[in-house]
């Protein structure tokens, strides 16, 4: 039970893997979470996101593998109020007011912020009175936010958080969390959602069939998915030569068809018309959205996905 | 990840785990006031025991009727008895069930993410349970003194209402095995009507001398025989046979190893 030696690693996942009778739901995951860092974990559904944030909450145990935040036990590091989390639904009593489950959930630990504080941080001031039965699902988001926010957390887990919130609700949450972190708390949550991994994190890491297939900085992923798609028919295609193009991320050749991914398309189309016999020349586009399915979509484009993801990896 | 803030050193050694495992009387208080605002909860722990005695514990017959040969009350006072054993321990499995609910909410898990101890949570929810027990057999007790009619020495009413309030731990056991089988939030509907069933079975709202003798000899064995006996015994007077307690003591048994099992399941599947 003892704190172990000052780590600045939030979040520490070292080989995990976790089982549910025969699925594999999460095969060798690797993550280190700095403090202070804004980690998206980004995926489709069933990817094991909320598995994995799980095993990080200590509500399971990794099959196989180690987890540790701030170097303990994650049951021990929720015992002394270091880690809070924000899960996607339920979680509230509807026989409770909002103000008197903020002051049972306060009752519970050592340390905690003032009621009143916490229900105004999080937009709910005026509804302390209210059952929580009562409460629109933006506003039991924003409880669940409160309670999280109860003992002062260094690290902040949200699982799904705006699933089911509008438009307008999501901005507001995200806002909230956004002015909250730049107090210097870390901040891990999942998503299935490309924009709000994009808008909200410093770093992405993309997890599909239970492994991690990107793990970059929200910037590093917007420069892989701003690269284009160059196809062109070109027998007995120089593969080498091709491949040391400037801005080639990854090479495919079928048969008499090469499709060049690049983030600098033009010196790949002038060297293609150039140097070679290439034709049929055709550049593509590769939207952020169309990046985030070859990386995690289960369509013909394996091949590209599995490409893409060892770029990835290297950077 | 060049770009994120610089790692910060957080200090730990500020963060202290609290004491009792999250134990404390805000968190008991607020419970209390939940399982107040549960309408069915007050109506079947108050209410029943209370209006079953003013319909049937005041038969002005009963009032000079011994409740038994050689006992130290009359029928009325056997009556009341038997109401607030109904009223406890409908208390205390209404107290044990509530984990269901929480359960079906969600609530269990959202603890499990505070410092709050399995053992802290299981101690809150049977001390609840009891304190509306305690409030049953007090109501049961203040009607029965103010109509006059059940009667019987001083320290007996004491005597009397101590051992059904600690005879109702029994059922906080079952309502604790229940709360942890079904994850239902209707809970409470079928607790009641397991509750009557189980009442009539162990004799507290017809005597068992009135069963057919086969029935009799299923009852002895049903979870609230051993106890609505016992609680009777020190009124009645006599010799307490020896499957009286066995009967307590076995259901006991059968409804703590059943949480635990449960329990354990429970917190290995979510």
């Amino acid at each position: 039970m003892t704190v172990t030696t000052p780590t600045s690693l939030a979040v520490k996942l070292t080989g995990i893997h976790k089982n549910f009778h025969h699925v594999q739901a999460v095969r060798g995951v690797d993550i280190e979470v700095e403090s202070g860092e804004i980690v998206a974990i980004l995926g489709p559904n069933g990817a094991g996101k909320t598995t994995t944030i799980d095993m990080i909450l200590g509500l399971s145990q990794p099959t196989t593998g180690e987890v540790t935040v701030y170097g303990m036990h994650p049951r021990h590091a929720i015992s002394r109020g270091l880690v809070s989390a924000v899960m996607q639904t339920g979680g509230l009593l509807k026989d409770l007011t909002v103000a008197e489950t903020v002051e049972y959930t306060a009752s519970l630990f050592a340390h905690t912020q003032e009621t009143r504080e916490v229900l105004s941080r999080a937009g709910i001031g005026e509804i302390a009175d209210r059952r929580v039965a009562k409460c629109s699902g933006g506003e039991q988001q924003r409880l669940r936010f409160a309670l999280a926010l109860l003992s002062d957390p260094e690290l902040l887990v949200l699982d799904e958080p705006t699933t089911g919130m509008d438009v307008e609700g999501r901005r507001s949450f995200w806002a909230a969390i956004r002015k909250d972190a730049e107090q210097g708390r870390t901040v891990l949550f999942a998503t299935h959602y490309l924009e709000e991994a994009d808008a909200y994190a410093d770093r992405i890491i993309l997890l599909r069939h239970g492994r991690i297939v990107a793990d970059g900085t929200a910037a590093e992923i917007k420069a892989m998915a701003a690269g284009r798609t160059v196809r062109a028919t070109l027998p007995g295609a120089d593969e080498a030569a091709l491949q040391a193009l400037p801005g080639v991320e990854s090479l495919e050749v079928r048969g008499d068809t090469v499709l060049i991914h690049t983030n600098d398309s033009d010196a790949a189309a002038r060297y293609l018309l150039t140097e070679t016999g290439a034709r049929d020349l055709e550049i593509a586009a590769r939207g952020i959205e169309e990046a985030f399915l070859a990386l995690t979509g289960d369509d013909t484009d394996a091949p590209a996905a599995a490409a893409d993801v060892k770029t990835m990896e290297t950077i | 990840m060049s770009t994120v803030n610089p790692p910060v050193l957080p200090d730990l050694s500020a963060r202290r785990v609290p004491p009792l495992g999250g134990f404390n009387l805000t968190a008991l208080r607020l419970e209390i006031r939940r399982l107040l605002r549960n309408r069915r909860t007050v109506i079947i722990t108050m209410a029943f025991p209370v209006i079953f005695f003013l319909l049937f514990g005041l038969n002005s017959a009963y009032a000079l009727l011994p409740a038994g040969p050689g006992a130290h009350g009359n029928t009325s006072a056997l009556v009341m008895i038997s109401l607030e054993l109904y009223g406890a321990v409908a208390a205390t499995t209404f107290g044990g069930a509530m984990v269901s609910i929480e359960r079906a909410q969600g609530w269990s898990r959202q603890l499990r993410l505070t410092p709050l101890s399995p053992a802290a949570y299981i101690a809150m929810k049977v001390l609840t349970a009891l304190v509306l027990g305690a409030g049953s057999v007090i109501a049961v007790n203040i009607v029965g003194l103010l109509t006059n009619k059940a009667s019987m020495p001083g320290y007996l009413w004491v005597v009397t209402a101590l051992c059904v309030w600690i005879g109702s731990l029994l059922f906080a056991a079952f309502g604790l095995f229940m709360g942890y089988l079904l994850p239902t939030e209707n809970v409470m509907q079928l607790m009641s009507l397991l509750l009557t069933l189980l009442s009539f079975a162990g004799g507290l709202f017809i005597p068992l001398s009135q069963y057919p003798h086969a029935i009799q000899e299923i009852a002895k064995w049903t979870p609230l025989y051993g106890l609505n006996q016992l609680v009777h015994a020190p009124m009645l007077g006599g010799s307490i046979p020896w499957y009286w307690p066995v009967n307590v003591v076995v259901w006991l048994a059968i409804f703590v190893a059943g949480a635990v099992w449960r329990f354990q399941k429970d917190t290995a599947r979510v």
